[in-house]
């Protein structure tokens, strides 16, 4: 198991965790949706939140004690949850958290050559961080995007439709602190088929010149 | 009230019972590693599983609410199929280290393995292992045997009221424990020991000591508070080695304080195995006719008025009555077991928990006085936990007194006679609660009732017990809780001063002035005992406390595990322990030390017998004639409107786990102490 998924160790640990005024505003804002008395079911988005201001992408313990007694319930429950869904990180990632989906349609669909250029490119082995702190590499499971595998996620943005090309292409602009384009990489819009969309042509936006000919089909 | 069938069986449960429970009824052991009564129901180790009628696979019975017109069946080859599966799966990642488990022999694991194990493992890979943790004192663990059952999760949650234990990471790396390296801060952790179903969390203390097959037996009764826990004592030869609870769900259900689990090996501590007499101001070995003639050569020709008597707090009903009735014929009036200074006494109603224990599952609030309930009868606090959690609406609790750390939600009124007040006259917020509720009840403790204006304290209570409607023909809501085993016994026995008699504090005043000459202490040691210099002190008792260090003879008595003793608990329930192990060296039963003493001073005391004890006991008070029972006590006028004092109401208790000689003497005890005690040092003074 990666080490992501234990509690960092106590040096990296923070004294002390508080939203900040913002976030604060959010947070009560999650809190208001539900009803009185299951506030508790709060702690997730707040975990989230947590973990997206703490430097490092991370949420340390005092943050989820924080939570507990925001939500007033007990710690472990809060520890059960983070340690439970594997996209809170309990220790700190780079800026640029990359989640390589290995899992078999990306697997078929080339994920080995998308983990190979990561690994040569960042110069890192999977579940490490470079040493300038910006990248931290992972293989995850089925993110839900196999219709455009192999792809991978930085942060919050999918990359799909990958190749050995492209990854690289991605990972340089990353470095370079650009942002590059997410979403697939060989110009589909969506998941629509490669060769282009086969039905519902007139909603996509493909062109006025296919719609007779899908009416008529429809007709027939 | 659902109808159905348990293997060609019709049973009738009632609404809202499980699967399980319906097969109970009829009969059938399920098998079951997650699934406890007292416990609500998790589902997750699958042992359970049943064939249903129209079901497409086997369902997990402790989760299936019995429906009606259900067919179940629980002995066909299915079933057996299906747990065989389940327990191939338990397997994979345990151990199998039962040589070296002390669960062995009492792990349901290895139990069930024997009906459904398949005898060998198709898993050749490796299996995982699991760091331990650190539980504290207590309870020792070896994570690797965990199955994840989730017992221990689901009681420290309800039950102890400790968020401590849980459920972190996930799938096959599920780890049961805190997370965060954390002591379980319970007085009920031990109970984690007997819950968990295999060998995971095991007892720190008694590790590696025996084989429950080695063990002998004994049914007995707690002495540690007033509560009166069932207990099973495991004895192996002269050692008692364990303490575990029995099932009594008026008093106790299943679970026991880890006081009365663990303190026991202050048993083996500093006891006083002979007779000693002092002489020059040395304590020496005597024979027990050499310690009684002492006694005599200075009790004969003495006023009875000289002499005075001080029951202590774990003491036997039996040994209360061959000393009560040893100073009336000594013709003394001193005697008093209220060694607190407590004069709580009179009517009966006036000094029981007239609820009962059981009785806090029906009151709907609580008003709690000058007793810190978590430290003075833990499992009581459990109950109050019990009921607030329970769903049968609101239970508001409000507590005067200091602030302690409840594990309910209450409101803090204040801290003393004020606040009191202030609920009787309804100026406090407090009031209203009582006035709405139907069964209020109030539970005044030990701080509130062992100080000079206890009558004031009392009569103010009282008053709010009629004001709120707290005493009906069938509902009685005024509760004294204790925090001594003996008091209540002693109180029914009539161990309180006779006419013109003087009471605790009075025989220690008069001692130091010379005005009482002999102090007999059974079992006393939490009094000043240096207003005892000048008297001569027989000591009674088990254990080398300051008793014994104050005493000029000492007549090795027995602990509460190595005699048949009765014990009165906090609700007036008279209950029997048997004796476990015989008395160390030459001590003897206490009663019987007293009925030799009275013939060595001339006096003889008319029961040879322990039966012959007990009906004196009968005699003395009707109590003793209903065993396990609590009479009803009348509704009397007691308590005298008075003054209250404005100090707040101190709890008695400073240290749960130290609080009479043998929890002192106890190694486990000072460990929990020094582990779970705020400023230790300071508290074991107090």
């Amino acid at each position: 198991m990666s080490h992501l998924r234990r509690p960092a160790p106590r040096e990296l640990q923070p004294i002390s965790f508080a939203f900040s005024p913002e976030n604060m505003e959010k947070a009560k804002k999650i809190i208001a949706k539900y009803p009185e008395g299951r506030q508790q079911s709060a702690v997730m988005p707040l975990l989230d939140l947590a973990q997206r201001q703490t430097e490092g992408n991370w949420v340390p313990t005092v943050a989820m004690d924080y939570i507990a007694d925001m939500l007033e319930m007990p710690a472990i429950r809060v520890y059960e949850v983070a340690t439970f869904y594997t996209m809170y990180n309990l220790a700190p990632v780079g800026k640029n958290f990359i989640q390589v989906c290995t899992t078999t349609p990306c697997w078929l669909r080339g994920s080995a050559d998308v983990v190979k250029t990561c690994k040569q490119e960042l110069g890192i082995d999977i579940g490490e961080t470079t040493e300038d702190g910006k990248f931290t590499l992972i293989e995850v499971e089925c993110l839900g995007a196999c219709v455009n595998a192999p792809m991978m996620q930085v942060n919050d943005d999918f990359y799909e439709d990958l190749n050995a090309d492209t990854t690289k292409s991605i990972l340089e602009a990353l470095k370079k602190g650009e942002k590059p384009k997410a979403g697939p990489q060989i110009g589909r819009k969506g998941c629509e088929p490669i060769e282009g969309p086969k039905v519902l042509k007139a909603f996509c936006g493909c062109g006025a010149a296919d719609q007779s000919a899908d009416a008529s089909e429809g007709e027939a | 009230m659902p109808k159905l069938t348990v293997d060609g069986i019709e049973v009738e449960v009632e609404a809202g019972a499980t699967v399980l429970q319906a097969c109970e009824e009829a009969g059938k052991e399920i098998p079951r590693f997650c699934y406890h009564e007292r416990l609500s129901i998790a589902g997750n180790c699958r042992m359970c599983l049943v064939e249903m009628e129209r079901a497409p696979k086997p369902v997990a019975s402790c989760a299936m609410p019995a429906a009606d017109g259900m067919v179940i069946k629980t002995d066909s080859d299915l079933v057996k199929k299906a747990r065989t599966g389940v327990m191939e799966f338990l397997l994979i990642n345990h151990p199998l280290d039962c040589p070296i488990c002390d669960q062995g022999g009492e792990c349901d694991l290895q139990d069930q393995a024997m009906a459904y194990g398949c005898g060998s493992s198709r898993y050749a890979e490796k299996k995982r292992a699991v760091k331990d943790k650190e539980l504290g004192p207590i309870v020792k663990t070896i994570m690797t045997r965990c199955i994840h059952c989730t017992r221990c999760v689901r009681f420290s949650e309800e039950v102890a009221g400790v968020g401590t234990m849980g459920a972190v990471y996930r799938g096959e790396d599920t780890e049961v424990g805190p997370y965060i390296e954390a002591s379980i801060n319970s007085e009920l952790s031990g109970n984690l020991i007997d819950l968990c179903p295999v060998g995971a969390l095991t007892s720190k203390p008694y590790a590696f000591t025996a084989r429950p097959w080695e063990l002998k037996k004994t049914d007995s009764i707690d002495v540690m508070d007033a509560v009166g826990s069932n207990i099973r004592v495991d004895s192996r030869g002269s050692e008692v080695l364990r303490v575990l609870p029995r099932t009594n769900d008026d008093v106790n259900e299943e679970w026991i304080s880890d006081k009365t689990r663990y303190a026991i090996d202050g048993l083996k501590r500093q006891r006083l195995d002979r007779p000693y007499v002092r002489v020059n101001g040395k304590l020496q070995a005597v024979s027990w006719d050499e310690a009684f003639a002492a006694i005599k050569a200075k009790v004969s020709g003495l006023d009875g008025k000289k002499i005075a008597a001080i029951a202590g707090d774990t003491v036997d009903c039996e040994s209360m009555t061959a000393l009560k009735d040893l100073m009336g014929k000594l013709g003394s009036p001193n005697l008093d077991c209220r060694q607190d200074g407590s004069k709580i006494g009179g009517p009966r109603a006036s000094y029981i928990f007239n609820s009962t224990i059981s009785g806090i599952d029906e009151a709907d609030a609580c008003l709690i006085v000058g007793a810190n309930i978590r430290a003075e009868a833990p499992i009581i606090n459990s109950r109050l936990r019990k009921r607030w959690r329970s769903t049968t609406g609101d239970f508001k609790v409000g507590i005067i007194g200091e602030s302690w750390d409840t594990t309910f939600k209450h409101d803090y009124l204040g801290a003393g006679a004020e606040t009191l007040s202030a609920v009787l006259d309804g100026k406090s917020e407090f009031a209203k609660v009582l006035e709405a509720a139907e069964k209020p009840m109030i539970i005044i403790g030990m701080g509130a009732l062992n100080r000079d204006d206890r009558d004031a304290v009392l009569a103010t209570a009282r008053a709010i017990a009629d004001k709120f409607g707290m005493v009906t023909g069938e509902w009685n809501g005024f509760n004294v809780l204790h925090t001594a085993a003996s008091r209540v016994g002693g109180l029914d026995l009539g161990f309180v001063p006779g006419e013109g008699g003087l009471a605790t504090n009075d025989i220690l005043d008069a001692a130091a002035k010379g005005d009482v000459e002999v102090v007999y202490l059974l079992g006393a040691d939490e009094i000043d005992m240096s207003k005892l210099d000048k008297a001569f002190v027989v000591y009674q008792g088990a254990m080398g406390d300051a008793g014994a260090q104050a005493a000029d003879v000492i007549l090795p008595g027995a602990a509460y595990t190595e005699k048949n003793g009765t014990y009165v608990n906090t609700e007036g329930r008279a209950q029997q322990g048997w004796r476990a192990v015989f008395p160390v060296g030459e001590a003897k039963e206490d009663w019987a030390i007293v009925r030799a003493l009275s013939g060595a001073l001339g006096q003889v005391l008319p029961y040879d017998s322990l039966d012959a004890v007990r009906s004196r006991m009968v005699e003395l008070s009707p109590v003793f004639a209903s065993l396990n029972a609590v009479t009803k006590a009348e509704w009397a006028d007691f308590g005298k409107a008075g003054d209250m004092k404005p100090e707040g109401f101190a709890t008695p208790v400073r240290n749960f786990y130290m609080t009479d000689p043998i929890s002192r003497a106890s190694v486990t005890m000072a460990k929990c102490t020094e582990a779970f005690v705020k400023d230790a040092a300071a508290e074991k003074v107090a």
